[in-house]
């Protein structure tokens, strides 16, 4: 694969770069104001993935925002994805946010458009949309290697960013949808992380078309997955979360099965699922998905035969001294996360342990 | 249950013509070539009653025909001839990844997506096919109840800000 050069040289863009299979995992921002409710969700998936998606306000309901998040991640070592939606900021707000993140340590942005403010739990609010996904890359891109904001005033240091974004083959138009993917590849998506994949033929149609446009070599795509919990939630899902599609066969699949079982069942359609995406030309990764369901998804991670992914430990460390900070070791690393989210608690402690740490 | 966004406007006949995309090339093709003629006499004689004509005019035929929502920059010819405004999320580069698998929106379920029509009306299209791949910058909010007309003569339209056109450049470099 030939992509340019090293964009942000952060783990996730070496490891796609060296050509190993890459697994990204969503978190689920919690409602909640305790970072130790963010590293608990971290500790499971930071074990067996290469970056961890922060969502940003996922499905239009109201969470921990993916830039609270991701400054809690970075502060712990971990490898965060942040997602930027264009429903709840304008481009003012945006390009703010991006300075912000890439000054905190954030080394990856995941560029979407964002679900409907109707599909979440406060479906009265302002729907914002300044810019739509595929500006939102470009600008990102722009603050990046023109070094400017959209004004054209020049930034004193431009932000590192592995730039991403998102891509649905499953939903019509169908024949137009790599077309689209192109179009975001041209606004600067340097990875792509597909929307859950139930039906891999259909996916297999979408890359075809992917490989003939040549899209392969200039983009990793990684392709969304996830477990189902239930026969329930595989028909929640399919009728109420915007954009999922879920064949016929596999809900028949999931009833079919006695109810206690059909967690089991669920994953085990995952894991099929990863292995025969595994075995698309053009396939860089998988990004696996489960609301609430961290340790599934460890489970689901582990028995695709993707272990080990070479966790990397929580330091303490302010994110520009890579390298320097106080290393722990790993068995030390739950009660690391214990104390930190308590320093993350008292802001005037915690920067006197960063000093420390760096002396 | 919470009341639900409109659908956009639909007007008798204006159906068939966005579903006949070819006339309307040919359409915007003759109505460009006489307000880039018209437009600047007119606006020599009474700049202000000039631009109220357009603007009140572009309201009534665009918005019989398009549901125009006069954001004062338009590119129907390169969306297939549907307004993409009409998007509940006004996205002017192509579908949100929440269409339904029967080709609806995901914000109004009885309304048809924008750019589920926007592409199967390019793809008859003979002159602006492809105009459809091109990356549309982000909307001039200041243009807004602008007549497009006016804007595109003028070259307001296509002004975007300063750091967009560099980033556009280096584009082309490429």
């Amino acid at each position: 694969m030939n992509a340019g050069p090293m964009r942000a040289g952060s783990r996730l863009e070496r490891v796609l770069r060296s050509g190993r299979f890459a697994v990204t995992a969503e978190l689920d921002a919690p409602d909640s104001a305790d970072p130790n409710d963010v590293y608990q969700n971290a500790l499971v998936l930071a074990e067996v993935c290469d970056a961890i998606n922060a969502t940003d306000g996922a499905g239009a309901n109201c969470h921990m925002s993916s830039m609270g998040c991701c400054a809690l991640l970075v502060r712990a070592g971990y490898e965060a994805i942040l997602q930027v939606g264009c429903r709840d900021r304008n481009r003012i707000a945006i390009q703010g946010d991006l300075l912000g993140a890439a000054a905190m340590g954030v080394k990856n942005v995941l560029c979407l458009t964002g679900d409907d403010v109707s599909a979440g739990d406060q479906p009265e609010a302002k729907r914002v949309f300044d810019l739509d996904s595929i500006q939102l890359l470009q600008v990102a891109r722009m603050m990046r290697d023109q070094g400017v904001l959209l004004s054209g005033r020049k930034l004193r240091t431009p932000p590192k960013f592995f730039l991403g974004a998102v891509e649905n083959p499953f939903a019509p138009p169908l024949d137009w949808r790599p077309l689209r993917l192109e179009k975001k590849v041209r606004a600067g998506a340097e990875f792509i992380q597909t929307q859950y994949c139930f039906d891999v033929p259909r996916l297999q149609q979408f890359m075809r078309r992917v490989r003939d446009l040549g899209l392969h070599e200039k983009v990793y795509i990684l392709v969304g997955v996830g477990p189902l919990r239930s026969h329930k939630a595989a028909e929640f899902m399919r009728d109420r979360v915007p954009g999922v599609w879920i064949p016929d066969d596999v809900i028949q699949r999931m009833a079919k099965t006695p109810k206690a079982q059909q967690a089991e069942e669920g994953k085990r359609i995952c894991v099929e699922i990863i292995q025969q995406v595994r075995e698309i030309e053009g396939v860089a990764g998988v990004h696996v998905m489960a609301y609430r369901q961290e340790e599934a998804v460890a489970e689901v991670i582990q028995r695709a035969g993707l272990l080990p992914r070479q966790p990397r430990v929580p330091r303490f460390a302010i994110p520009s001294d890579e390298g320097q900070g106080l290393q722990r070791s790993p068995q030390d690393a739950r009660q690391e996360v214990a104390q930190l989210s308590a320093l993350a608690s008292e802001p005037a402690s915690a920067n006197a342990s960063v000093q420390n740490g760096r002396l | 249950m919470v009341a639900r966004m409109k659908e956009a406007r639909r007007m008798p006949g204006a159906e068939w013509l966005k579903n006949h995309p070819r006339w309307l090339e040919r359409i915007y093709l003759w109505t460009k070539r006489f307000v880039v003629r018209a437009y600047p006499l007119m606006k020599r004689i009474n700049p202000r009653f000039a631009n109220w004509l357009m603007v009140r005019s572009e309201e009534a035929l665009k918005g019989w025909a398009f549901n125009c929502q006069m954001c004062g920059q338009c590119i129907l010819h390169s969306t297939g001839m549907t307004c993409p405004m009409n998007c509940p999320k006004n996205l002017r580069n192509g579908p949100c990844g929440g269409v339904r698998p029967n080709g609806h929106c995901e914000v109004i379920p009885d309304m048809p997506c924008v750019w589920v029509q926007a592409w199967e009306r390019s793809r008859s299209m003979l002159i602006f096919a492809d105009e459809i791949k091109v990356i549309q910058p982000p909307v001039n909010r200041t243009l807004q109840g602008a007549s497009a007309w006016v804007t595109m003569i003028e070259g307001h339209d296509v002004q975007t800000p300063h750091g967009w056109a560099m980033a556009a450049r280096q584009e082309v470099e490429r």
